[in-house]
């Protein structure tokens, strides 16, 4: 290949092997990039900010509403987004049961959800929830820049977000949910 | 027949239909127009260059996601309420970031983007006037 060019100009023997590199270069980047694995998650840029205020009527017949004044009590408390009509949502119960049963307080947030599928969703599965708001056209999922369920926030005593946890928690990570709830203690 | 053309597009939608399955009718204005042309041309405008959460590629204007209409829904009321979309766009990526985003930003990380292209002109014309003033020369 490199015979290909019996008279190369007069320019230092390196920048003969310049395009090539470059080339090999752009080629490594995209291996490693096709390599690695893809995230679809987007974080919430709202991490270390106040929980914008809101006030949700009852989603459920068995708990009450959720507003953000429930959060600023001086305890940090998780935050499930959830749905009765999300699948991983139900297979997150049980674990969410668990946090719950080691002193999690935990409130949810449904997301475009009727209160009969919720009831029916929650006595099926289990009630965690001390409060659960209705989020009908998802404005305080925007708000707290949650983009899908579930999603679970942890939410320290003065109402400030400090952990964003994308999608379901699942068993071995009940430990990692406990220590930031005692992070956010601080 | 019919069974075995419909099973790989069933399988297709699987998915899509486990994660966005509510039931609840869209947001009141997710696909009603405001009444003020002159305000939806404006929600309109924004809305294309806005990204869908779930959906990638689209924006919120192409994409039937429900959360995608959620988010129509909270374009028309800020701006039928007077908001500047700009000021839409900014709210949103202070929560999501640029990925929200579909219009360009220069940042921290985005700025080689825009200065390469023009460092590749610069070298071009220093190149092409070397070459021009040696032919000269010569």
């Amino acid at each position: 290949m490199t015979q290909d060019t019996p008279r190369a100009p007069r320019a230092p023997g390196w920048t003969l092997w310049l395009p090539l590199a470059l080339f090999v270069l752009f080629v490594g980047g995209v291996a490693i990039s096709l390599m690695l694995p893809k995230s679809t998650d987007i974080n919430s840029q709202m991490i270390g900010k106040p929980l914008p205020a809101f006030s949700l009527r009852a989603a459920s017949d068995g708990r009450p509403g959720l507003s953000a004044g429930d959060f600023a009590q001086g305890k940090p408390r998780l935050l499930n987004i959830f749905a009765s009509w999300c699948i991983p949502c139900g297979v997150e119960s049980p674990v969410l049961a668990e946090l719950q049963r080691q002193g999690a307080p935990i409130d949810g947030i449904a997301i475009r959800d009727h209160t009969a599928d919720l009831n029916a969703f929650l006595a099926k599965n289990g009630n965690p929830y001390q409060r659960i708001g209705a989020d009908d056209v998802s404005a305080v999922q925007l708000a707290i820049g949650s983009s899908g369920v579930p999603e679970t926030f942890v939410i320290d005593g003065k109402g400030v977000i400090r952990y964003q946890h994308i999608g379901e928690i699942r068993p071995e990570e009940v430990p990692l949910m406990l220590a930031k709830l005692k992070e956010a203690e601080s | 027949m019919i069974a075995r053309l419909l099973l790989p597009a069933a399988l297709l939608l699987a998915p899509v239909a486990a994660l966005a399955d509510d039931t609840m009718p869209p947001a009141p204005f997710a696909y009603r127009q405001l009444s003020d042309p002159a305000k939806e041309a404006k929600a309109k405008a924004l809305m294309e260059t806005l990204r869908c959460l779930v959906c990638q590629s689209q924006s919120i204007a192409d994409s039937d996601a429900p959360i995608a209409g959620d988010m129509r829904n909270q374009v028309r009321l800020r701006i039928d309420a007077g908001e500047d979309p700009e000021a839409i766009r900014t709210w949103l990526i202070q929560r999501y970031g640029d990925y929200v985003s579909y219009a360009p930003r220069v940042t921290a990380a985005t700025w080689p983007l825009f200065a390469v292209p023009l460092g590749l002109i610069v070298v071009a014309a220093a190149v092409m006037r070397r070459r021009f003033v040696k032919r000269k020369a010569a």
